[in-house]
């Protein structure tokens, strides 16, 4: 008990190797921006190996693009932006040492991540009974080449995936801030792990904000059969 | 140590706007515009990552390091990027030795 009373008081205190709170702080900010660099180029190869195939199948991707509900996917795209709101609206609240409003912001973040996943989840669904999960089973109705359209649907799957499962992570990282901010772990001079978290939520509704166009829109206006 | 605290009123503007270029984003799809359909629709969506990144993440008050570092990660994108394509794209042009 005494251990983890004295455990707390040192996540507030400024640690020996740093001049500054203000340093110390920095150094957390710029670790985590070299982090999301390293996911920019995670993310990048997937976004890379779409550009190629779209430029060799353009048709067929094309087709297989359009087939994706865009309604669902705007909706989807405003409740992940809705979600960096509460978040941005958190951060501050913890800026401010607001905490009741810190814990409040954090639920509502959580809640409309879940959300997403949820829309997520059905969309996802919609594809195993359209037979449009690469498999076996996989037909994808009026273009010859099938091999093609499996090739749309395993990067679409991949990069869904990859991103609902950043969203996972996230969703994790908050239920450690909720629990934390409960107990009034962070006031107005040490609020980093709330300030950390919110850069990393942030970046993943970057990475849906390239998703969405790349994979339901750009196909549209080519009005194929 | 937060000496930088934007408005409420601030975030809901961005907000907002976000939301909008969502729906502009999704509508000008369905508008024939040729090749630059896919311009359009990247340039919104950097639009958006500007707003996200300069607003939601306080890039508007990082240090020149953090910028540094940052935008770094489109340097070392565009690399990976335009060698590959650059590689991709122009197969076929030129005989291949041995071939």
């Amino acid at each position: 008990m005494a251990d983890q009373a004295h455990a707390q008081v040192e996540t507030l205190a400024l640690r020996e190797q740093f001049d500054t709170p203000e340093q110390q702080k920095e150094t957390s900010t710029l670790g985590m921006w070299i982090f999301l660099i390293t996911e920019v180029m995670f993310f990048g190869g997937l976004f890379l190996v779409y550009t190629i195939y779209r430029n060799v199948y353009p048709t067929v991707f094309g087709r297989a693009s359009t087939s994706l509900n865009a309604t669902i996917g705007a909706v989807n795209t405003a409740v992940l932006l809705c979600s960096s709101f509460t978040m941005v609206l958190a951060v501050r609240s913890a800026q401010l040492g607001k905490r009741k409003a810190l814990v409040i912001f954090l639920i509502l973040t959580m809640l409309l991540g879940l959300m997403f996943l949820g829309v997520k989840a059905y969309e996802w669904n919609e594809k195993f009974v359209e037979h449009h999960v690469p498999g076996t089973h996989f037909h994808f109705e009026g273009v010859a080449e099938q091999g093609p359209a499996q090739l749309f649907f395993s990067l679409y799957f991949a990069m869904t995936g990859l991103h609902a499962l950043h969203m996972v992570v996230g969703v994790g990282i908050l239920s450690w801030l909720l629990y934390h901010a409960v107990r009034g772990r962070f006031t107005a001079e040490y609020m980093t792990p709330v300030d950390i978290a919110g850069l990393y939520w942030h970046f993943v509704d970057i990475i849906w904000i390239f998703l969405f166009p790349l994979l339901y829109l750009i196909d549209r206006h080519m009005n194929l059969p | 140590m937060n000496e930088h605290v934007d408005s409420v009123k601030t975030y809901t503007v961005v907000w907002l706007i976000l939301l909008a270029l969502t729906a502009i984003t999704t509508t000008v799809a369905y508008v024939d515009l040729g090749a630059f359909s896919v311009v359009v629709a990247l340039l919104i969506a950097a639009i958006k990552m500007l707003l996200v990144a300069l607003f939601f993440m306080h890039m508007r008050y990082s240090t020149k390091l953090t910028r540094l570092a940052a935008a770094g990660a489109f340097l070392w994108l565009f690399i990976m990027m335009a060698f590959t394509l650059a590689d991709v794209w122009t197969r076929g042009l030129v005989g291949t030795l041995g071939r």
